[in-house]
């Protein structure tokens, strides 16, 4: 055996485990280097411009479908149970609590996991495997700052536009509901919603939105950058960065609401 | 073979890579290189695949990092020079990936583009335009600009891959198989281009390739590879006036099958 010829490491504890920590090791480093890119010249505000695009503009369309629906449903399904105790004027309230707490971030979030996540992962892993990756790397151009950096900061800046949409777009829903059951007028309609709401609310959901926004960005980036085994990988990459954006997503979900209950 | 006479600096050694080494795991795919090129000269390493030729040349470009040995490219060890030293390195390597790997969200003219904004702030946009326009036209497709990566065939993918290399006129070129999955009159068109490319911007290059046609074509030096050594090399008809059984398989299976 040739001296010079590296021998490959043994697992310090088996080869699973030791995986896990490497890719927990890997990941870390790859968010600090997103922050530290992000502050490094050239700012690619274009990059970031055409990628807000392609996340928040083209997501309208489902998020205007989904957010609409699900305050309009909301309401429907509300509307029996709150009748039976005469509370039906509770509903705006009701509803406006529920949308923007949980509903707009949450829904928002898991199409933006589904739809973006998934377009993220496909588009950087096929990058990958048919070397424009190393291609730009090749031609003295940085790729991370231009294909994830910029990713990142996209989703972190659109979905949380996209959050305070689908809460306005949800909220309409149930308008039109409660409008056509109770003839509520717009403005007090709004009045009622919104009697509720705190600040903290907003705060909250601004807080998950971003984190959302950001989690979508890391690891959709992170599975297609790294993507491995061809064109096999690029649907592994697709398929991972939802399944693991959407996991995340449900436990900052947790987290976020504990946090925001101790202070409330 | 060649219809110029190469000018070659046999006094000017523009890579020189010294008992290199390279492991993926338990994969040891270099095992002990020695290779140099000088200026303006074109070397051929031949061999079949899974050998490491490509790993060589990724090595050489700074995508993969040795194990032990050293490559010195223009004067820089590679594996030693921070991130901007090899970015500034990397605008006098060029690198033809075997696809061509071409931006498919781009068009032609933008993938040439690309790295020339990129890499020179405050260029003109008319400046960017004739550039593109000489550098199509010297690989013979002009008339593609407004082509997206998807509607171009296999030769002329590689052919705008070498394009978006040259556009950085870079002094030395690395092609990965460019004749790779080509028809018999495409690959004497690209090895028509790698010599011209040599000649109009006096460019050294590695050519990595098992295809013989393509190395006699285009080589000054040619260097064959097996199992992560090289085992020959000289020019052509000194590395196949053997009577060495690997040597001979190989330039029988080129050319006599």
């Amino acid at each position: 055996m040739d001296s010079n010829i590296e021998q490959p490491e043994k697992p310090v504890i088996s080869k699973g485990i030791d995986g896990f920590f490497k890719d927990i090791n890997n990941i870390c480093r790859f968010i600090i280097r997103i922050f530290v890119e992000a502050f490094k010249r050239p700012v690619e505000i274009r990059e970031v411009i055409r990628q807000c695009y392609q996340v928040g503009y083209k997501s309208l369309a489902l998020i205007t479908m989904t957010g609409f629906i699900t305050g309009l449903v909301f309401t429907k399904q509300s509307r029996p149970s709150l009748s039976e105790f005469g509370a039906t004027s509770w509903l705006p309230s009701l509803i406006a609590i529920a949308v923007i707490r949980a509903l707009a971030p949450l829904v928002t979030a898991l199409i933006c996991a589904g739809k973006v996540g998934s377009s993220i992962g496909a588009e950087l892993a096929s990058m990958r495997v048919t070397e424009q990756i190393d291609a730009m790397e090749v031609s003295a151009i940085n790729p991370f700052k231009f294909l994830v950096t910029t990713r990142v900061l996209a989703t972190t800046i659109s979905i949380p536009i996209l959050v305070a949409y689908t809460g306005l777009v949800g909220l309409l829903g149930s308008f039109l509901d409660i409008h056509l059951n109770e003839q509520t007028s717009f403005i007090s309609f709004f009045q009622e919603a919104f009697k509720n709401i705190s600040f903290l609310d907003f705060i909250t959901t601004g807080v998950k939105a971003v984190v959302f926004g950001f989690t979508i960005g890391v690891v959709s980036c992170y599975q297609g950058y790294h993507a491995t085994q061809g064109t096999q990988g690029v649907g592994k990459a697709a398929n991972i960065s939802v399944v693991i954006s959407m996991f995340l997503i449900f436990i900052e979900e947790i987290f976020i609401v504990q946090i925001a209950n101790s202070i409330r | 073979m060649k219809s110029f006479t190469p000018e070659i600096n046999m006094s000017e050694k523009v890579i020189d890579i010294h008992d290199l080494y390279k492991s993926f795991g338990s994969n040891h795919v270099l095992r002990g290189i020695d290779i140099n090129v000088h200026k303006g000269e074109n070397v051929v390493v031949l061999g079949r695949s899974g050998t490491g030729k490509s790993v060589l040349i990724k090595i050489i470009a700074g995508l993969l990092t040795p194990d032990s040995g050293t490559v010195n490219v223009l004067g820089s060890e590679v594996d030693k020079l921070s991130n901007a030293d090899l970015r500034e390195l990397r605008l006098k390597v060029g690198f033809c990936f075997q696809n061509g790997a071409l931006y498919d969200s781009m068009t032609v003219g933008e993938n040439l583009a690309f790295p020339l904004k990129r890499n020179t702030p405050g260029i003109k946009n008319e400046q960017v335009k004739k550039m593109i326009n000489t550098t199509l036209e010297a690989v013979g497709l002009a008339k593609t600009i407004d082509q997206m990566p998807s509607e171009l065939s296999g030769g002329q993918r590689k052919r705008i891959g070498i394009a978006r290399t040259l556009i950085l006129r870079p002094d030395i070129m690395l092609y990965d198989e460019p004749t790779a999955g080509l028809d018999p009159i495409t690959c004497t068109e690209i090895n028509n281009l790698i010599n011209e490319v040599q000649r109009r911007f006096h460019t050294s290059s590695i050519i990595i390739t098992h295809d013989l046609t393509c190395a006699k074509d285009v080589g000054d030096k040619i260097v064959v590879m097996k199992e992560g050594k090289f085992v020959k090399q000289g020019t052509f008809d000194e590395v196949f006036s053997t009577k060495d059984e690997l040597i001979n398989e190989f330039y029988d299976y080129n050319f006599i099958q």
